[in-house]
């Protein structure tokens, strides 16, 4: 049966957890250690970790944070953030993560997507895309540019790429899943961007995660029933213990969405 | 011990380490002839069924899987570890997988999204040799194709993905599965210790 996975997303830097987290009991509630762990008990069904540190040194901690993770919790875990060649990927498998995802490097040359699914597996390749509407919004595509734009480097460059053919070619470039962020609404907390994902899950076969703006379940619930998506990454909500896991878990199922019991 | 055959694929990691998190004593085994000392094997796979079936002979460690089944040796080979054991895969044409059971490799049907990469239900044949999947239990899947073994009495689990599909197959002290119980929470290291407590006894 189909199931759609609830996906906690952690965003670090140098090592520690940024957005500030204040549920549970942990002992050190910035190390993503000690988070991943919890919301791996908690019954998460996958985890996401952002590597957003600029630097090579910050890099070099998140394999030790990936390393140390891999020793304690034993659910699918994606890393991201600053993934730019095969060399980049190797390093964070062999330290333990599942999946890589990869973001601007792929909008700079996308045939980045097919040598690390040559060499990994087109499983561990996750195409992660950052997605901004254009200003001019439904009138964009009579003006010559994309409705849904790809953006990169946190949003702050547009590329004129259309989200729409980037996506729907993903599966041929060596992507194995797709982990889409709106940035209008990223932070808002006014739920995900449905007409995009929608549109977008209607023209891929491939496992569609839904990100950027969730700020209460039914915004969760919304992500499946009508933007089509099988994976619903949501951060603050669990972060500022607003709800559980478990919260979302049986939210979920009330509402129809299919989900591990 | 456990051998976990190390033929340069992947994250091979999290097989050793939830092994080991159960308490078993398992390690990272490259060399054919180490490998052939272990109490246990285990295939692990991932990425694609030609470039991993190339990798694990030219590691020379096809032969220890094919002697340690032969000998009665517990073996878990894992996703696409265990479409290895079959004749062949619609991934890869013309590379021969180890022939160990009969059956072919197919794609997913369409319809449902592929890979498959998510969480699902799969439920035990009763029967099954060696039976590791004890109850109806949630493992996590990640794969794009899947074994159809030709004999029925070797299936040892299913589940539902646009289709029934085989979820573990056994034979003899042969055990596989297309989930990866090292990435399945606590039935999955459940899974993994009654797979040590065969190797142990």
């Amino acid at each position: 049966m189909q199931a759609v996975r609830i996906i906690p997303c952690l965003d670090i830097d140098g090592g520690r957890v940024v957005k500030g987290v204040n549920y549970l009991d942990l002992r050190d509630a910035g190390d993503p250690v000690e988070l991943a762990k919890a919301y791996s008990r908690a019954g998460a069904d996958e985890l996401v970790i952002l590597d957003i540190t600029a630097t090579p040194d910050g890099r070099d901690t998140t394999l030790a944070v990936v390393a140390r993770a891999a020793e304690e919790v034993f659910i699918p875990l994606t890393v991201g953030g600053g993934i730019r060649n095969r060399a980049d990927a190797r390093r964070l498998l062999r330290a333990g993560a599942d999946k890589i995802s990869v973001n601007s490097a792929a909008v700079e040359r996308p045939a980045l997507l097919a040598e690390l699914a040559e060499e990994f597996g087109t499983q561990c390749v996750v195409l992660a895309v950052d997605v901004k509407r254009s200003v001019l919004d439904g009138d964009a595509r009579e003006h010559g540019c994309p409705r849904f734009e790809v953006v990169t480097h946190g949003g702050r460059r547009r590329t004129g790429v259309d989200a729409l053919e980037w996506t729907s070619g993903a599966s041929q470039r060596g992507a194995g899943e797709l982990l889409v962020t709106s940035m209008d609404r990223d932070g808002t907390e006014s739920g995900y961007d449905l007409e995009l994902l929608a549109a977008i899950a209607s023209a891929t076969e491939l496992p569609l995660v839904a990100s950027g703006g969730v700020g209460n379940l039914e915004h969760l619930a919304a992500g499946f029933l009508e933007g089509g998506a099988d994976g619903l990454l949501a951060a603050s909500i669990f972060h500022f213990g607003r709800h559980s896991i478990a919260d979302a878990r049986s939210y979920l199922a009330s509402r129809g969405v299919p989900v591990r019991p | 011990m456990i051998a976990v055959l190390d033929y340069g694929i992947g994250n091979l990691r999290s097989a050793e380490k939830a092994l080991q998190f159960v308490g078993a004593d398992a390690r990272l085994v490259t060399d054919a002839n180490t490998a052939r000392r272990a109490d246990g094997v285990v295939l692990p796979g991932v990425g694609a069924f030609g470039a991993c079936a190339l990798a694990l002979g030219a590691h020379g460690l096809d032969e220890v899987v094919v002697e340690a089944v032969s000998a009665g040796k517990p073996t878990l080979a894992v996703c696409v570890g265990m479409q290895l054991l079959f004749d062949s895969s619609e991934e890869s044409p013309g590379v021969a997988g180890l022939g160990i059971l009969p059956g072919r490799v197919r794609r997913l049907p369409p319809g449902v999204r592929r890979p498959q990469m998510q969480w699902n239900l799969v439920t035990p044949v009763g029967s099954a040799p060696g039976q590791l999947v004890e109850k109806e239990e949630w493992f996590y899947f990640v794969h794009g194709y899947v074994a159809q073994p030709d004999e029925a009495s070797d299936v040892a689990a299913t589940c539902d993905y646009g289709g029934t599909m085989a979820a573990a197959v056994s034979r003899g002290t042969l055990f596989a599965t297309q989930f990866h119980p090292e990435k399945s929470g606590n039935a999955g290291l459940a899974l993994l210790e009654r797979f040590a407590r065969t190797c142990a006894s």
